[in-house]
């Protein structure tokens, strides 16, 4: 598998160097160097240069290279280097050039726990930070035959994500649904693409070894199993354990609204094989934050924001804009952040703009015209007018016209009108838990085209 | 040469950065020494050599600190060669090590010790082996499992002596997820190191523990056990069914990694389930695959060339999934790319609309690479589905009348195809030849003027287009010269008043003026043809012979390649869309840069020193063990080569005849000989086929009185070209170095 794993900064300049196999030698940090880095035409994440190959992932202002010999598992390989991106970022809050030269011997240290002869091993961050510290002093656990053999078990384990002896004196959990939604909308304002990435994370503090149901609104489920009238509120506090559901008004589900889940995926702590057959979540959580799920929804997405551009150039001097946004939800939600970015000319020279709420600003550095409403109200609808001067240029190129895109995010609310209809937590000592949902709409990559 | 760097390496300097690392480590001080420690690692990293610091490090072996233990652990495992002798020392502390009460540091020790790539560790390692192969400890354990692997990498028959494998294969029913995990991993790699071990064995019992196992690993052991599951073949309809329905649940794993490899089990065993079982099953697997191409740029790319493949193979799987591999403006290129070409294979005649408004948008951008080919992924659209032609007519046609340049000379090629398929769009031939001034390409001019031939009796002015081109025929690239002519002699077919005089002029300045072979023949063909008075009808019948419609301009792999690479998914193949014999050697005992460094730094060594050279190679030759090099001793002949008789000395072991032969040139074709057969572990590597080809080539041609050209070996054909001289040749064997080792970097700059 891996031979080995390199870290260069944007110089290239080798950061690190840790050879898993006798094949991966100091030359090869040169070949990537001049074959990858310093050469602008290479266009693919994936090099073979002989039988050496060369799969690279670009964070933040390094790069981070596997090199394999043989005809590897390529998926493997890339998704392993995000997760050593991840593991970074959790260990020293930013994963760049800096964090990298200061933390090089943990870097060392976790890639020695991580990889074993180019394997993957366990790669969970939670067990792994509990015998690798940013702190030496704290190292002193992993020093104390006891506690390591515990630490041990739990790396190996069936439930190598969570501890034994978890405890504490309110047994809360918090559930986020977080949804992304993506938009690609055409000039004429027809919809070409629209769906929405959910992500569920949960923030568990529930002692003991705690299974957990959890049911949404989903209709393969409600198709499924009778279930009665879901807790449907948008928020606040759900049932607690042992809240058993309705049995029989089979036919209520039409009115709560279920949703089509294109797909899944899960946290490894859910049982997969139970959720194929009768699609329960049923799962033992890690103790703290974690993302129990992700989804992706494509039926009846609520677009939050309506855009309606008006783009027009005047010769070849001159580019006038007028954008509309309304705002498609509830006048009792409120978007936070809301940024236009209207792209701009290569060429402009000077821009001038006039908005009925919030401000616009052109960024010459990024070609666009960025423009930013902090609070957006539900049912609202706000303008943009704004012209470009450009300069004349002897080699008149035609404007791409990149999409204008958005971002924003809205509190309760979801795109994909999911929700939570119960989280059940089941213990050996039967302790009563209080339960939070929190739903959050971002954009994902809403893009429209003019 | 190395010798020289060995020694400067012993003598201790006074100053500099080594001597403050040496006064660190050697510190009264705890604290210093552990920073010297870390220095010394920084300074590894940055590619200095800090060897000559080994006895200090390893000094600090002995401490309690076990992050100080792993970096000094961290320190031997890159140094250790350069050390062997000193490496016993540091034994005592592994040994002691393995059986400390913690975990943690008896797997770090084992972890260790097989990193140490000195023969005489390996002497010591098998007690601590086998005792931490049934250690108390799941960790420790599946650390160890790991560790036969690295044992069977250095030696083989120590590791079959001493009933690794057994203990191996026994520990795929260990209670421990990932205990069984890595045992299947190690029993996986040697298996496939050297298959007559038959290392791993897929049993229905440990089928059975296998699939038990799946639900409960990590996310890469899962990747493992899938791996083992795809490579598993069955004929037994029931385990089939059994794999595909405990893998299935495995698509919705958070790991794109594991779903891939679930994707790649069930893809493999549907076969022998039933039909409606099996369709069920594509159905389960599409709305997984399209949640990939959502993930990271470079892991959707993989997707996206397996979602290729399995669309090669079951087209109509993500029929209705056309908008997910919609291009995003920032998406890499090489991305977009890719799902051009998916978008066009799962069209049809219901989503066509859709994409074309949606290529169109493409053909708009600034990109130039990707603009092309949106443009040829229309007319890709139009051959494929019939109904779709007149609207990607008219969308090429909207293309043309933006009037840039690139995007109106691929339109031309594009409209070429579909001319060829369908009939009947005559009437947009005013258009394009009225950009005629505007295409410089000659892939484009070439298709312009084949659609002028072709139409030649419905083009009223085609005469005088065709002059023009007459006028300039020996400035034209070689392929539309032959159209050219092809063009003119059918007009002058269809229209002999109008072209008497041009296909007399095109002729001439065809063969009497042009240098190109093909156009002379092509020319010369013609000619005859039409100065055949027996048969007036044969030239018509000959160039104006209706063609075969053509039926797709997509890409499609041939079947026997696509069935191997679908057993290949996922991995580097898949990506690549070739099989992994062309593009990777098997595996670790191939020729990798490390060779080709050691082949300089020997030529090099050969160049001072003949006599002392020839004795390296020799011994290297036959002390290495002879199971893994009979590739790298078939490289090594090379070097004796450049030192005459002196490798006569040293006949013993079982390369010494092929180094015996060194004198007589029969030695040049043995390599040859053995090379393209597969040498007894399979380990033959195409660096080194090529490699041995080009030297062989250069050695060769140089020894040969008349090398076939100038610059010997420089690429392929010429090292074979040589190749073939050198059976019948007798001369004697090259003695300078200097030949070989321009060939050694001419093949290297080849990569």
């Amino acid at each position: 598998m891996l031979s080995g794993i390199l870290v260069f900064n944007q110089k290239g300049e080798n950061l690190i160097f840790r050879a898993f196999r006798n094949d991966c030698r100091p030359r090869l940090a040169d070949i990537f160097r001049i074959q990858v880095i310093s050469n602008p035409q290479v266009r693919s994440p994936i090099l073979t240069l002989g039988s050496t190959t060369f799969s690279h992932v670009k964070h933040e202002n390094i790069y981070l290279v596997a090199v394999t010999k043989s005809n590897a598992n390529a998926a493997l390989v890339f998704e392993f280097l995000y997760r050593l991106v991840l593991l970074g970022k959790s260990y020293f809050g930013k994963f760049d050039e800096e964090a990298v030269k200061n933390n090089f011997v943990l870097i060392y240290e976790l890639l020695d726990e991580i990889l074993d002869f180019g394997y993957p091993q366990n790669t969970e961050t939670d067990t792994l930070k509990m015998y690798i510290t940013t702190e030496g002093v704290k190292s002193a656990i992993a020093n104390n035959p006891t506690d390591s053999s515990r630490i041990t078990q739990q790396a190996t384990g069936a439930l190598s994500w969570r501890r034994a002896d978890v405890k504490y004196r309110k047994n809360e959990a918090f559930v986020d649904v977080i949804e992304d939604v993506n938009l690609l909308m055409s000039a004429t304002g027809t919809v070409l693409r629209a769906d929405v990435n959910g992500q569920i994370v949960m923030r568990a503090y529930l002692s003991g070894t705690p299974e957990c149901k959890f049911g949404l609104n989903d209709r393969l489920l409600l198709d499924n199993d009778s279930a009665g009238p879901g807790s449907g509120s948008t928020s606040g506090s759900l049932g607690n354990n042992g809240n058993k559901m309705g049995l029989g008004s089979s036919k209520t589900r039409a009115a709560a609204g279920s949703v089509t889940l294109e797909d899944c995926q899960f946290h490894q702590c859910v049982k997969l094989g139970r959720f194929d057959a009768d699609r329960i979540i049923s799962f033992v959580p890690p103790d703290g934050e974690f993302e129990l799920m992700r989804y992706r929804a494509t039926e009846n997405v609520n677009l939050p924001f309506k855009v309606h551009p008006i783009v027009r150039e005047i010769g070849t001097t001159k580019v006038e804009y007028s954008v509309a946004i309304k705002a498609n939800y509830s006048s009792k939600l409120f978007a936070t952040n809301v940024i236009i970015r209207i792209p701009t000319p290569l060429n402009t020279a000077k821009t001038t703009e006039r908005t009925s709420q919030g401000r616009a600003k052109y960024e010459p550095e990024h070609n666009n015209i960025v423009w930013k409403i902090a609070r957006f109200s539900g049912g609202s609808e706000y303008v943009l007018t704004a012209e470009a001067t450009l300069t004349s240029m002897t080699n008149q190129k035609a404007w791409s016209r990149p999409p204008l895109s958005l971002n924003f995010s809205l509190l309760m609310f979801t795109s994909s009108g999911l929700l939570v209809r119960y989280l059940k937590v089941f213990e050996k000592s039967n302790y009563s838990s209080v339960k939070w949902v929190r739903y959050m709409t971002r954009a994902g990559s809403y893009e429209i085209r003019f | 040469m190395a010798m020289n760097r060995i020694r400067g390496a012993f003598a201790v300097p006074r100053k500099g950065e080594t001597f403050e690392l040496r006064a660190g480590l050697v510190s009264q001080y705890a604290y210093e020494r552990k920073e010297a420690i870390q220095k010394t690692i920084m300074a590894m990293t940055l590619g200095k050599d800090v060897s000559a610091l080994f006895p200090d490090v390893l000094k600090n072996i002995a401490t309690t600190d076990l992050e100080q233990k792993k970096l000094v652990y961290l320190y031997l495992m890159n140094y250790a060669k350069s050390h062997p002798d000193l490496c016993i020392l540091a034994v005592n502390t592994f040994v002691q090590d393995s059986e400390d009460p913690n975990p943690l540091i008896r797997a770090l020790a084992i972890r260790t010790m097989g990193c140490i790539r000195v023969d005489k560790m390996i002497d010591y390692m098998e007690e601590p082996l086998r005792k931490t192969l049934r250690d108390e400890s799941p960790y420790v354990r599946k650390t160890a499992a790991i560790c036969v692997a690295k044992l069977f990498d250095l030696s083989p028959a120590m590791c079959l002596e001493n009933g690794f494998l057994e203990m191996l294969q026994e520990m795929i029913g260990d209670p421990n997820p990932m205990v069984v995990a890595n045992s299947v991993t190690a029993l996986s790699e040697i298996h496939h190191a050297a298959p007559e071990t038959q290392a791993l064995q897929v049993t229905p019992n440990t089928l059975r523990k296998l699939l038990m196992a799946l639900n409960e690993c990590t996310e890469w052991g899962r990747v493992t056990i899938l791996t083992t599951l795809s490579e598993y073949r069955t004929s037994a309809v029931n385990e089939a069914e059994q794999i595909c329905e405990r893998v299935a649940p495995q698509f919705q794993h958070a790991n794109p990694s594991v779903v891939l490899a679930a994707v790649k089990v069930v893809f493999l065993h549907m076969k022998l389930v039933n039909a409606e079982l099996s369709s069920n099953y594509l159905k389960k697997m599409a709305p997984p695959l399209v949640t990939l191409v959502s993930s990271a740029p470079e892991v959707q790319y993989v997707a996206l060339r397996n979602i290729d493949l399995l669309l090669q193979k079951q087209p109509d799987i993500l029929n209705k999934e056309l908008r997910v591999f919609f291009c995003k403006y920032n998406d890499p290129p090489y991305v977009k790319f890719q799902k051009l070409e998916i978008m066009v294979r799962i069209a049809n005649d219901r989503n066509f609309d859709q994409l074309l408004a949606e290529l169109k948008e493409y053909a708009l951008e600034v990109d130039m690479d990707f603009v092309r080919r949106a443009v040829k992924a229309i007319g890709q659209v139009a051959i494929k589905i019939e109904s779709a032609c007149e609207k990607c007519v008219n969308t090429l046609l909207d293309l043309i009348n933006t009037k840039v340049n690139y995007v109106v000379q691929e339109a031309i090629v594009v409209i070429k195809d579909i001319f060829r398929k369908y009939p009947g769009y005559e009437g947009i031939i005013p258009t394009l030849c009225k950009c005629i001034d505007e295409l410089d390409e000659p892939n484009a001019r070439a298709a312009l003027i084949w659609i002028v031939g072709e139409y030649a009796e419905k083009i009223s002015n085609a005469g005088d287009i065709l002059a023009g081109f007459v006028e300039g025929f020996n400035e034209e690239f070689s392929q539309t010269q032959l159209q050219i002519l092809t063009a003119v002699v059918k007009l002058f077919l269809k229209r002999p008043d109008k072209a008497q005089g041009l296909v007399q002029k095109v002729l001439q300045s065809a063969t009497a003026e042009n240098d190109n072979p093909d156009v002379r023949d092509r020319a010369y063909v013609y000619w005859r043809l039409l100065s055949n008075t027996s048969d007036t009808s044969a030239a018509r019948n000959i160039v104006l012979s209706k063609k075969p419609p053509i039926v797709t301009t997509i890409h499609s792999l041939p079947p026997a390649l696509l069935e191997q690479l679908l057993t290949e998914l996922s991995t580097l193949a898949s990506v690549y869309h070739k099989p992994p014999e062309q593009f990777v050697g098997q595996g670790r005992f191939g020729a990798d840069a490390v060779q080709k460094a050691a082949i300089e730094e020997q030529l090099q060594n050969a160049r001072d020193n003949p006599l002392a050279a020839a004795a390296a190679a020799a011994v290297s030759g036959t002390a290495a063990p002879q199971q893994q090099n009979n590739v790298e001793n078939l490289l090594d002949i090379d070097f004796d080569g450049t030192a005459p008789a002196s490798a006569h000395k040293e006949p013993n072991g079982s390369m010494s005849g092929l180094e015996g032969l060194a004198g007589t040139p029969v030695r040049v074709e043995s390599p040859a000989v053995g090379a393209p057969a597969p040498a007894p572990t399979g380990s033959n590597n195409l660096d080194d086929l090529l490699g041995v080809f080009g030297d062989n080539g250069a050695a060769s041609s140089a020894s040969a009185s008349a090398p076939p050209s100038g610059g010997a070996g420089a690429d392929l054909l010429n090292g074979f070209g040589g190749l073939d001289l050198s059976g019948g040749i007798s001369s004697p064997p090259p003695a300078g170095a200097s030949q070989p080792k321009k060939t050694n970097e001419d093949i290297l700059s080849l990569f």
